[in-house]
């Protein structure tokens, strides 16, 4: 019998892998190795609806049990694997459990960046990414009162509005001068610092840590290099993440911000695919190699190689596009917004409506979003199709751009 | 228990017992309902969990909100005077014997 696919990695991107391969007719074996205990499960909430006590572990599951059964994939939790043989095309667990594949698809992440200052070590300071660690920090969340996050980009701001939500007093240290400014324009940073200031929370910008400070062993504040404290009894760290590409790097497989992968998310070798967070791959939508976290580029991207797998092989180009939840805003983001020359705002931030249209050279590149969801989806459209919009087109309210998009065809995922 | 019932591209049909205040995605998911994918999870963001709503019942539910609608501009198979985001459903007593046609793509 043949070896069939072998997927390293249970979360959205090689859950969906797996799924789509059986959408697509592939009937040979399917192997899906996790090193987390736990089915593969959505993230996303982990730092929304799940510390709020809103949804519970089956409500973020992807697929419940059974479902695996149901398409033949025969799903390994709780295992790690530690090597890649590419000349025998296998994989090794560390119990030394080897799996044999034809193609082989890294799925496999990536972790939480250490701050690594003085102090780290407390309890009390905790690290969010798995459902593990949700577990921890929505427990911790019930006794403490002093919440100090440190990060003020998605995961941090979204811990954020959850802790101030349940009626903590949080403060939010940002290293840069705004928040959640890789991804966003200032007038969007605005927005949210001025939300989170409204809701009771401390917006830090400009803020260096220096050390985690404690007694008895347990974290009681948060240093900064200026003398300033600020009294915590949980802190909350939200730095962004490196890449787990060791596995692939040890096999000998080029690496860069991630595992490097070819339009067709190929590695070096024909075999191996990397997806998902792990992946650095050619991006038309950003004219660059780059590593994205999203759900988005987790699913699309296990579609790619699921039907490349199956026969079909198409190079991914699928337009990123991303989401947040802080408190009861939705900020819809479109597009890589990375080099624009050009910002334009459509509607303003004092009635809440407001998108923030991104163009380089004349084009649009990206549409940041806030409760105006048509702007959104009709930027994918632009965006993707490449169709024309003038600046001044998408600020003025009374130009329909839906009209405009649809004026090709349909975007393609 | 309300029941749903949902009918494949091709016809056929499977009804299932859903507890009220379920949102369609989720049952269908809960049963191995092919043909619902729910890439974002049910937070409006994708157009992956896309049915049409037997006329009967499409009524009866309460509007769409705008975020939907939006989502709905976006759908892999177009959209039709009786498309809804099953995520965004919540089945009620009300909808016992509701029935919804699963689009032959969502992606």
């Amino acid at each position: 019998m043949s070896s069939g696919t072998v997927i390293v990695g249970t979360g959205q991107a090689g859950f969906q892998t797996a799924a789509s391969l059986r959408t697509e007719g592939y009937q040979k074996k399917i192997t899906l190795i996790g090193e987390e205990p736990h089915i593969p499960y959505q993230r996303p909430p982990l730092s929304k609806g799940f510390p709020l006590g809103i949804q519970d572990f089956e409500s973020i599951e992807l697929r419940p049990r059974q479902f695996y059964q149901d398409h033949q994939i025969d799903l390994v939790v709780g295992k790690r694997v530690t090597a890649i043989d590419r000349a025998a095309k296998q994989v090794k667990l560390e119990s030394g459990r080897h799996f044999p594949y034809e193609k082989l698809v890294l799925a496999v992440g990536a972790r939480n960046r250490a701050l690594p200052l003085k102090g780290a070590q407390l309890d009390g300071v905790l690290y969010l990414r798995s459902l593990d660690e949700a577990v921890i920090v929505k427990e911790r969340l019930k006794n403490a009162q002093d919440i100090v996050v440190i990060g003020g980009g998605f995961i941090g701001l979204e811990l954020a509005a959850v802790a101030c939500s349940l009626g903590k007093s949080v403060t939010v240290l940002e290293a840069l001068p705004r928040l959640m400014s890789r991804a966003v324009a200032p007038l969007i940073s605005e927005f949210y610092r001025e939300l989170h200031t409204s809701k009771g929370v401390k917006v830090v910008c400009c803020a260096s840590v220096s050390e985690m400070q404690g007694s008895g062993g347990k974290v009681r504040g948060v240093l900064l290099s200026d003398g300033t404290q600020y009294s915590g009894d949980l802190v909350l760290i939200g730095v962004g993440v490196v890449p787990n590409d060791e596995l692939a790097r040890n096999a000998g497989l080029r690496t860069a911000n991630g595992v490097a992968v070819d339009e067709y998310l190929q590695t070096d070798d024909e075999n191996i695919f990397a997806i998902g967070d792990c992946a650095e791959h050619p991006c038309e939508f950003a004219g660059a190699r780059i590593r994205l976290e999203s759900v988005q580029n987790a699913a699309d991207q296990a579609q790619c190689v699921a039907v490349a797998i199956a026969g079909r092989r198409n190079a991914y180009r699928a337009l990123p596009w991303f989401w947040t939840d802080q408190f009861d805003i939705k900020l819809q983001m479109a597009g890589i917004s990375n080099g624009h020359d050009c910002v334009v705002a459509r509607g303003n931030a004092e009635s809440r409506k407001l998108s923030v249209f991104y163009f380089k050279e004349g084009r649009l590149i990206a549409i940041d979003s806030i409760n105006r969801p048509l702007d959104h989806m009709m930027g994918r459209k632009l965006i993707a199709n490449r169709v024309r919009l003038a600046p001044e087109q998408a600020a003025d309210e009374s130009v329909d751009l839906k009209k405009i998009a649809s004026s090709t065809g349909m975007p393609h995922s | 228990m309300p029941k749903v019932v949902y009918v494949s591209p091709t016809g056929d049909a499977r009804e299932i017992d859903v507890p009220a205040g379920t949102t369609v995605m989720t049952a269908a998911l809960k049963n191995g309902i092919d043909g619902i994918v729910a890439e974002c999870g049910g937070v409006c963001m994708c157009s992956t969990c896309h049915v049409f709503v037997d006329e009967k019942f499409f009524d009866r539910l309460p509007p769409a909100q705008d975020t939907e609608e939006a989502v709905l501009e976006i759908s892999a198979v177009e959209r039709q005077p009786n498309s809804r985001l099953s995520c965004q459903i919540k089945v009620t007593d009300d909808l016992d014997g509701l029935i919804v046609r699963l689009p032959e793509k969502q992606r």
